[in-house]
């Protein structure tokens, strides 16, 4: 069964995506318009009706400094797949998968939080792990590790 | 019921005189009140992460802070004596903290109890607050991470000395 899917995945996005198995998981890379026609298409065709997660990976010294993640889990068949974009520094923005997956929407929140990308579509991109205030985006390499953003004045410096 | 018996009454009088004996003792205040406060510590739990467990074995029978008088604990800070603050405490969070520890009325004392609350311990990001003693005062700080029962003991011990030695003067600034 799972052979199956993944070689039926494996024609179906052999072209323009990139297509590979990584750490037992099919991987497909892609360009960032067409990620909502492939997200369709995975949960459409293929049954993947669980979004597990978004996140992004930060490469400082990459052109196109961020990959954005997302997992789909198909309940039936027990197959997880892995889709995958890359969007620049100036314009980090990628539609949003709120109208596919409910799920979307927090998931998508916390990744702006993060990493800074921005989900076009997703009209609710408001703080959910930081707080209001909270200047930067935490989890990008060049977010210093010791910079602090207190909420509450110090007693020392009072 | 037999309405005819009549009720003895002539220990009355040597009860009285036995009970009088004790009607008084002479003490410095200080102590008084320091006896009274240390073994009166009402904690509020602030428990915010990983350290809970080890608040709740220490809360348990075979450890019984009820020798200290801090067993009961009370989820109202107008209520408590000690504001325990068990676990991370993040910058999102601080401000929650500063607030239960203004509504808890005088007299007041503040544990840390593990590493985090006393240092930020192993945590040093955008997200954690390095230490409560950044925000409020703290009294005791008890290491561990977690601690162990018997170190969080030691503590409460630790300020119930405290308490015990803390002055009271009579002629004081609202005198």
């Amino acid at each position: 069964m799972r052979d199956a899917i993944l070689a039926s995945l494996r024609e179906a996005f052999a072209a323009p995506a990139e297509a590979s198995i990584a750490h037992g998981t099919f991987v497909v890379a892609l360009a960032p318009e067409s990620v909502v026609a492939t997200a369709t298409r995975l949960r459409g065709e293929f049954g993947f009706d669980l979004l597990q997660d978004v996140t992004a990976v930060d490469w400082p010294r990459r052109a196109l400094r961020f990959d954005v993640v997302w997992h789909f889990y198909s309940t039936t068949q027990r197959v997880r797949v892995r889709m995958k974009t890359a969007v620049g520094e100036a314009a980090p923005e990628v539609e949003t998968l709120t109208g596919l997956y409910g799920s979307a929407g927090f998931m998508e929140r916390e990744c702006h939080d993060m990493y800074g990308i921005r989900f076009r579509g997703n009209r609710d991109l408001r703080p959910i792990l930081l707080y209001e205030g909270f200047v930067g985006h935490p989890l990008r390499k060049d977010y210093a590790k010791e910079h602090e953003q207190p909420l509450v004045p110090y007693r020392d410096q009072q | 019921m037999n309405r005819g018996a009549t009720i003895p009454i002539a220990d009355a009088g040597a009860t009285t005189h036995r009970r009088s004996a004790f009607e008084y003792l002479t003490t410095k205040k200080d102590e008084l009140v320091g006896w009274g406060r240390k073994f009166s510590i009402f904690p509020y739990p602030f428990v915010t992460a990983c350290c809970a467990m080890e608040f709740m074995a220490v809360s348990s029978t075979p450890y019984d802070t009820d020798r200290f008088g801090a067993a009961l604990p009370r989820f109202s800070p107008r209520q408590s004596d000690l504001l325990m603050v068990v676990g991370t405490v993040t910058h999102k969070q601080a401000p929650i903290l500063l607030k239960v520890y203004e509504q808890m009325c005088e007299p007041k004392w503040v544990m840390a109890f593990g590493a985090c609350a006393t240092s930020g311990g192993f945590y040093q990001n955008y997200a954690t607050l390095l230490g409560i003693d950044r925000i409020i005062p703290v009294d005791v700080y008890v290491p561990g991470c977690p601690p162990r029962p018997e170190t969080v003991i030691d503590g409460i011990m630790q300020l119930q000395d405290r308490i015990a030695r803390q002055r009271h003067p009579i002629v004081n600034d609202a005198f």
